[in-house]
């Protein structure tokens, strides 16, 4: 790497062509300019600065990976010269995996996700959505029946620390006191921040321990939701359920949304690998992996929404209708993007 | 050693695989050995701690002691902004140092890129973000969960410590049992760990002042050796250490039946070497090969 600083910008002609007494070598000392110069584009292109490339060079890159991919074959065949030979098998693979390495840039890829992406990827496993779905909706009615029949289950669910004075029997001015704002915005930002990198990892754990069949991602699951039941529980024994739903409403339908995309993609993996259909096992996972990852890097920028939503509006908006009409037309625009968003024509396949 | 060499020798490494480009020309490529990359593993989480060390010692000489904006509970604008930065350094190193060296050019983190590894698409193709991104999310169960699990003495709580042990193990341990040492991020994402060494390219061997004259060999004595002798040959004179100039071309005279004056060592294999590959690469255009001595 450090030779390359002080490394001459002209590729200097080989010595006298003729004075090799080799055939092979001949062969090689008349082609090794070319080599010089693909090897120079190469290695721009691998340091990231493909602007270091003349015009000249970039226009002729085909035709000297060509050049250089077919003295390989003949030197194969007619040269021994075994570190000619070790030199451009490596030189071909290099350029080999930057000619055909990705051809999108960051931003390319992030406008085709934007724009269609991420919501074809989100509707191709609807199924699995579907079926994160149900299983939320069973975890948080069986959290809510568990604790209503004995409230030792609500302990027994939430860690102490989380609870915070939200326990069974609680006198509902402290449960009023917990849904209302804090105030000022100080510290709300270092609050949506934390909040965003809790969340996210709880999504990338759902989505990556669904590798084992998808069941520990149900698991996972079906205990958040529990959880959130037994909470639901607590607040409407105190009469405060439509509260409670407001206050979680503002950030819940994008961070449960989000969760539930984890979940179903995670799922998407274990469900494929269970079951793969007629293709061999590890290219359909690829594919379903390649699908859920698409579905993953969109759950992180719900959790970052989510996160702002949760540190910023809920504890800045007080009154139950406004919560809702937020949490609402949150819920209505992901629908919507997700349901409504074609990707448009590719051009080339 | 080189898959090529292997290859050509016909005594394929256990890590060798080819690689068809759409040229049709047959690649060859090297598996990356499963040691290799849990050292380039090793490397990327000392950058990684190193990284938030020198994060943390840079916010301290910045004069913002954060365990006093922690208890005084009262944290001005700045102290909030640099809060957050930190949780957002942590989380990224956590998540973002993978994805974002893997998604550029060279495709391999710094770790990698120090021990000759990159990250290639399985079937050939072009590596896209999305494998990137699925091979790296499930890195989390892989690598950091079992990490923090040691780290946080997670043994100590019984039988689901246990159960969470074994069920860990299989991720650390899943690529030991799969030929191409896959792990299950690789499974998930369709990808693969390959070698991508770069190689110099070095002085062509026949520049050397013709010889043909003071030497001359004939077919008998040049058919005694094949291809391999004659790379061995090319790796002593390329590495020109002159005890073994001395012990290998005492080798070749006792073999050919030559005697050879002191101090005429390296002139004499640099003829030899001349004439024996100009010997087997006319085979060679005539469709004869000699592997080594004993075809």
């Amino acid at each position: 790497m450090a030779l390359s600083l002080f490394r001459k910008n002209e590729i200097e002609p080989p010595a006298d062509i003729e004075a090799a007494s080799l055939r092979s070598d001949k062969f090689r000392l008349e082609r090794e300019v070319d080599w010089q110069r693909l090897d120079q584009i190469v290695t721009a292109l691998e340091k990231g600065r493909p602007k270091r490339i003349s015009d000249d060079d970039l226009l002729n890159l085909p035709v000297l990976y060509r050049k250089t991919a077919s003295s390989l074959a003949v030197a194969r065949e007619t040269s021994l010269d075994a570190s000619t030979l070790d030199y451009l098998e490596a030189l071909v693979r290099r350029a080999w995996f930057q000619i055909y390495g990705p051809r999108v840039g960051f931003f390319g890829w992030l406008k085709r996700f934007f724009l269609g992406g991420w919501s074809g990827a989100i509707r191709a496993i609807w199924l699995d959505i579907c079926i994160a779905f149900a299983v939320m909706v069973a975890g948080t009615i069986v959290g809510w029946l568990l604790v209503a029949r004995d409230q030792e289950w609500f302990y027994a669910l939430v860690p102490g620390g989380m609870a915070g004075g939200r326990v069974p029997g609680a006198p509902r001015e402290v449960l009023e006191e917990t849904l209302g704002h804090q105030g000022g915005a100080d510290g709300l930002g270092v609050f949506a921040a934390s909040l965003f990198s809790n969340n996210t990892g709880v999504a990338i754990m759902a989505f990556a321990l669904g590798f084992a069949f998808g069941i520990p991602t149900l698991l996972l699951l079906v205990y958040n939701m529990a959880l959130l039941g037994a909470m639901l529980w607590v607040f409407d024994d105190a009469g405060l359920g439509t509260e409670f739903a407001a206050w979680l409403s503002v950030h819940g339908t994008t961070e449960l949304g989000a969760i539930m995309l984890a979940g179903a993609a995670g799922m998407h993996v274990g469900r494929t690998m269970a079951f793969p259909g007629d293709r061999s096992i590890l290219s359909a996972m690829q594919s379903a992996g390649v699908r859920a990852a698409q579905v993953m890097a969109g759950c992180t920028i719900m959790l970052i929404v989510a996160g702002l939503l949760e540190g910023y509006a809920r504890q800045l908006v007080d009154g139950t209708g406004a919560r809702f009409a937020i949490g609402g037309t949150m819920l209505v625009l992901w629908t919507l993007y997700f349901l409504a968003v074609r990707s448009p024509k590719e051009r080339e396949a | 050693m080189s898959a090529a060499m292997n290859f050509m020798r016909g005594e394929p490494d256990k890590r060798d695989r080819m690689l068809v480009t759409p040229e049709g020309l047959a690649l060859p490529l090297t598996v990356g050995s499963r040691g290799a990359r849990a050292g380039a593993l090793m490397l990327d989480i000392i950058f990684i701690v190193l990284g938030i060390i020198v994060f943390f010692i840079v916010m301290g000489l910045l004069g913002f002691s954060l365990i006093d904006v922690g208890e005084s509970g009262g944290a001005g604008p700045i102290a909030e902004f640099l809060i957050i930065l930190v949780i957002l350094f942590l989380f990224l190193a956590r998540y973002g140092y993978f994805l974002w060296f893997e998604l550029g050019p060279r495709g391999a983190t710094p770790g990698k890129r120090l021990l000759g590894l990159r990250v290639a698409a399985r079937d050939g193709g072009q590596l896209t973000a999305e494998m990137v991104i699925a091979r790296n999310l499930v890195r989390d169960v892989e690598v950091f969960l079992p990490l923090f699990f040691l780290l946080g003495g997670g043994e100590d709580q019984g039988v689901a410590g246990l159960a969470a042990f074994i069920w860990l193990a299989i991720f650390v341990l899943f690529p030991f049992f799969n030929k191409d040492a896959l792990r299950a991020g690789d499974v998930v994402a369709g990808t693969w760990v390959v070698e991508a060494k770069a190689a110099k390219l070095k002085e062509a061997m026949s520049l050397a002042p013709d010889r043909s004259r003071d030497y001359q060999f004939g077919e008998a004595e040049l058919s005694v050796y094949g291809e391999h002798e004659l790379q061995v040959l090319e790796t002593v004179l390329r590495q020109d250490q002159p005890e073994a100039l001395r012990d290998v071309a005492e080798a070749i005279t006792g073999k050919i039946g030559w005697r050879l004056g002191q101090g005429d060592e390296r002139e004499f294999l640099e003829a030899f070497y001349a004439a024996l590959r100009a010997h087997l690469e006319s085979g060679m255009r005539f469709g004869k090969r000699k592997r080594d001595k004993f075809s």
